[in-house]
């Protein structure tokens, strides 16, 4: 009975301490944190990212978005023209959106129409505009990294996005790594 | 609390959120919580229906206390104490 109590004694420490390193694992990889891959370019979808961070962020959850492929037009600052693109780049900068106020909706776009009803009734109905957002989400210190490969691809240019504080430019390992300590993660 | 004692309870702050939708309220109420102390009271008045759901989820999540919502003529007054 002795000798056995002496044994019990030792494992409890060991499994203490294992407990101890899995708890700091745990706890490191659900932080309070909610990481957002924003791909979509549409204007209804980069809203609903955008309303989602702020609900987020004010609810003191830190808030990292990454900012990939199609959504990068919301974060082009149409006063901004940067020189010596190629050809191929000015093809596509004339054909996507310049900037958040140009996107188009995921539905019922209708040459543009959708959307000038759609902000007309948010306007309406008290919802903040998207350049609102924005400037909510800098404030309440929501992290926005842009993915240097799709701004390559799309022959985008640092140079022309918005005056956003701390925008971050990085790949997908960024994203990986923001979401792994994530309690949740989106993608939209 | 009851509709009679949310009527009558002190309030250190009022945070009239009535001009703004959804996420608005939420960040108006964030952002006066800063300027009370713990275990004053704030009210919000909010014409967004979410609010009420809202607002207490943000309680619950903070660790304040959610005291109730009153019923006005087309808004809203969500109670809440701070921790």
């Amino acid at each position: 009975m002795e000798n056995s109590k002496e044994v019990t004694i030792e494992q409890l420490q060991m499994q203490i301490d294992e407990l101890k390193n899995k708890i700091t694992q745990l706890e490191n990889s659900r932080k309070d944190q909610l990481a957002i891959a924003v791909v979509s370019g549409d204007m209804d979808k980069v809203l609903a990212a955008m309303v989602i961070s702020i609900a987020a962020a004010a609810m003191d959850t830190q808030v990292k978005l990454f900012f990939s492929f199609w959504s990068l037009s919301a974060l082009r600052d149409p006063k901004k023209n940067p020189k010596g693109k190629d050809f191929i780049s000015k093809m596509f900068g004339m054909m996507l959106p310049k900037g958040k106020d140009k996107l188009k909706l995921s539905n019922m776009n209708m040459c543009g129409m959708g959307p000038l009803m759609i902000k007309m009734l948010m306007k309406k109905q008290n919802v903040m505009s998207l350049d609102q957002m924005f400037k909510e989400a800098g404030e309440l210190g929501i992290e926005i990294t842009v993915c240097e490969m799709s701004m390559g691809l799309m022959g985008f240019k640092k140079e022309e996005m918005i005056d956003y504080p701390n925008l971050r430019f990085a790949g997908a390992a960024t994203f990986v790594a923001d979401a792994g300590e994530s309690a949740m993660q989106l993608f939209i | 609390m009851t509709t009679e004692e949310l009527k009558s309870v002190a309030i250190a702050k009022s945070v009239d959120a009535r001009g703004t939708a959804c996420p608005g309220p939420l960040l108006e109420a964030k952002k006066a919580i800063g300027t009370i102390s713990a275990g004053d009271v704030m009210e919000i008045l909010s014409a967004d229906e979410g609010t009420k759901v809202d607002i207490p989820k943000w309680c619950g999540k903070q660790g304040h206390e959610y005291l109730g919502t009153l019923e006005e003529n087309g808004y809203f007054k969500v109670y809440m104490k701070k921790k």
